[in-house]
């Protein structure tokens, strides 16, 4: 840290008092990283169900995920983390998150090699991983599929994910009935990032479901970047170009922050605004219901939670409760539940922060 | 602070006009290096009209309005701000890769649970801080580390983002400290400008003054030229360097501020990409990537184009995917005129 400056020798004292200075900011610094709060974590911390909760045979699950760089993914571990270690039957052996394609080859091949029982992979990117999950079956590791599908269906035993079209569907259809007696209503789309498959996906289901409600249109669609700086830039120009519109879907709560920060900047209100994912912050906003905020539609975070109870009953060679069949099913496709005020406090729990 | 050691450049002190020192720019030759910015900056401001020109023809009533005016300067100003830090870096030579970065760090650092409870004062504080902490280490490690800028600040951008990751752990932090929300709202407007727009037209002024009128803008510019010149005309290149690092870092420090009173909110996925989108509108506004050469006002004019591109996209609801490529185009066509005019 020393600063050398060699033309001027009389800076010795400015040395030493800058040197205090950026002890000082420093020592302020590492004060400022906590992130400690007491309030819980928001996780889904519900009765472990559908699945026999008997302990039985010992399981040990590998898990392997993206790097957890926002809410959701963060959400994704702690649900997995937190059901595993409900079962007494259950080790988990959980890699560190990488979004790197080769990265997570390399790791999940390390979990193959470890003979753990049962995987649960969320891939970074599922077409890229096909491989790696074709290995792990062919080497008798049944494989849970999360959410990012393979290219191949021999990749893995049991897939289970979100619904993204879905969302798309239940967003509109929410949208579509709160304003069924409105003549000439209009509808505003502030969509994720457009070169992902899930954000075509869902702007389909959403455009489908509105094609019921003939006197709505849908008047603006912009592309924000799941990113709450993103949100906060697109919804500002969203709100310029339509003066007046009725409701708006968000794609991600994640850059609704972004989003709900525009509208207030901009002072606009008078219509109704759906969000998606499900956020703590944004369904304690719907609970408070003094904002355009009224509902969000899930993509719902405990799908590691479920994932984890589907490996434990592979390991253990049983079904799930609740259904006539001895093994569990090939597919699973999970509800985008819309949540209201009225049900809120049933999804509170499971609202990510 | 420096115009205390002017003594040190007797050939800078003769030459009133902003530009490069005498001994300096020989090869760039004084008179044209001065001159070419300014048509630049000129035919910058007719892309400009007819961008202005296109928003009357489309949507008259929307583009013309106060409110598209302020949301046209707010969406530009924190881009601006870590732009101005860029050209300074640019000119004097080197390249900063790592504002994105730096900014993502700040905001996530100054909107944590323990800097939140210091009020607006800690988290403003605290992003300057966290601006200039890792503009001295880029600096040091350019100028006595002997790394290569791009090396240097390319690590600095991952171990900046990582260490962003690291202490958000992925979540969005909520501000919840009132003053600042304040800020970034209609009440707070001062004869209907935003607070984020005078800080971006006060930290505009501040660069071209450095830039344009002191000794410090006319180092940058000798450093930038040429190193060697420079050093034998008496200037000590390294500490120069450091300099302009560490306010290309305080730029960062203050955007990230504005950023979360923009957003109100503090993520580590915030600054995507801005280093791309500073050097190319640095590079429109006619800043030479090799250094020496550059204007403050052709870099801000550089952004307040991306910027209206971006709001006539969503004033007619045109894809991202279309914009990109008028983004792409608009850079090559404006660094081709810059060659016909060089050659």
């Amino acid at each position: 840290m020393t600063e050398r400056i060699p033309q001027t020798p009389s800076t010795s004292r400015r040395n030493l008092l800058f040197g205090a200075a950026t002890v000082s900011a420093g020592a302020f610094l590492t004060a400022c990283t906590s992130n400690e709060n007491n309030a819980s974590a928001g996780t889904g911390k519900q009765q472990a169900g559908g699945v026999d909760d008997k302990p039985g045979k010992k399981v040990t699950i590998g898990f392997a995920g993206p790097q957890a760089d926002h809410g959701w993914l963060n959400a994704i571990n702690q649900n997995a983390k937190e059901r595993a270690k409900q079962y007494e039957d259950v080790t988990l052996e959980i890699t560190e998150g990488s979004n790197d394609t080769a990265q997570q080859i390399g790791q999940i091949e390390t979990l193959i090699n470890k003979k753990v029982d049962v995987l649960v992979i969320l891939p970074a990117d599922g077409k890229a991983l096909t491989q790696v999950g074709l290995k792990a079956m062919r080497a008798g590791i049944p494989v849970v599929n999360l959410d990012r599908v393979f290219a191949s269906q021999q990749a893995y035993r049991c897939w289970v994910g979100g619904d993204n079209y879905g969302m798309g569907l239940n967003a509109g259809h929410y949208i579509g009935e709160q304003l069924k007696d409105k003549k000439n209503a209009k509808v505003v789309e502030l969509a994720g990032i457009d070169n992902l498959e899930l954000t075509r996906q869902r702007t389909q289901g959403f455009d489908d479901a509105l094609k019921n409600y003939p006197n709505i249109k849908k008047v603006g669609r912009q592309a924000a970047e799941f990113t709450v700086e993103s949100g906060q830039a697109k919804m500002a120009g969203l709100l310029q170009a339509h003066p007046d519109f009725d409701a708006l879907w968000n794609h991600d709560d994640d850059q609704g922050v972004g989003a709900e920060r525009a509208i207030e900047q901009a002072g606009r209100d008078g219509f109704l605004m759906v969000g998606g994912a499900g956020s703590r912050k944004v369904m304690d906003t719907i609970k408070a219901g003094n904002s355009v905020l009224k509902a969000t539609v899930l993509y719902p975070p405990t799908m590691s939670a479920s994932a984890i109870d589907l490996a434990r009953a592979l390991g253990q060679g049983k079904g799930v409760s609740g259904m006539a069949e001895l093994e569990i099913p090939a597919s699973i496709t999970l509800y985008s539940a819309v949540v209201t005020k009225d049900n809120v406090d049933d999804y509170l729990p499971t609202g990510f922060n | 602070m420096n115009t205390s050691e002017g003594h040190t450049l007797p050939a800078e002190a003769g030459s009133a006009p902003p530009g490069p020192a005498g001994p300096v720019a020989k090869d760039a030759g004084r008179a044209g290096a001065r001159r070419r910015p300014d048509v630049h900056n000129l035919s910058l401001l007719g892309v400009l009209a007819a961008l202005v020109l296109v928003g009357v023809l489309t949507k008259p009533e929307q583009f013309l309005s106060v409110q598209n005016l302020q949301l046209v300067l707010t969406q530009a100003s924190v881009i601006g701000i870590v732009t101005v830090g860029v050209t300074f870096v640019i000119i004097g030579g080197g390249i900063d890769l790592s504002v994105g970065a730096m900014v993502a760090l700040a905001t996530v650092w100054a909107t944590t649970l323990a800097t939140q409870q210091f009020g607006l004062g800690g988290i403003l504080l605290c992003a300057l801080c966290v601006g200039l902490g890792c503009g001295l280490v880029n600096g040091l490690l350019v100028s006595f580390g002997g790394l290569v800028p791009f090396i240097a600040t390319l690590a600095m951008l991952a171990s900046a983002r990582g260490l962003a990751l690291q202490i958000s752990e992925g979540r969005t932090q909520v501000v919840s400290v009132e003053p600042v929300l304040a800020l970034g709202r209609r009440d707070a407007y001062l004869l209907g400008i935003p607070p984020i727009v005078l800080v971006f037209a006060v930290v505009t002024v501040v660069g071209w003054l450095v830039l344009n009128r002191t000794t410090f803008g006319r180092r940058t510019v000798a450093v930038g030229g040429n190193p060697e010149a420079a050093r034998l005309a008496g200037i000590d290149v390294r500490r120069q360097r450091l300099l302009l690092y560490l306010l290309s870092g305080l730029c960062c420090g203050i955007a990230a501020f504005l950023l979360i009173v923009l957003t109100g909110s503090g993520q580590n996925t915030n600054g995507n990409l801005y280093e791309l989108d500073a050097i190319a509108a640095a590079i429109i506004g006619g800043t030479l990537l090799s250094g020496g050469r550059g204007t403050i006002t052709g870099s801000v004019l550089g952004v307040l184009v991306f910027t209206l591109i971006t709001n006539l996209f969503a004033l007619n609801n045109l894809e991202t995917a279309v914009q990109q490529i008028a983004k792409g185009a608009i850079i090559v066509a404006a660094v081709l005129v810059q060659k016909g005019r060089t050659s």
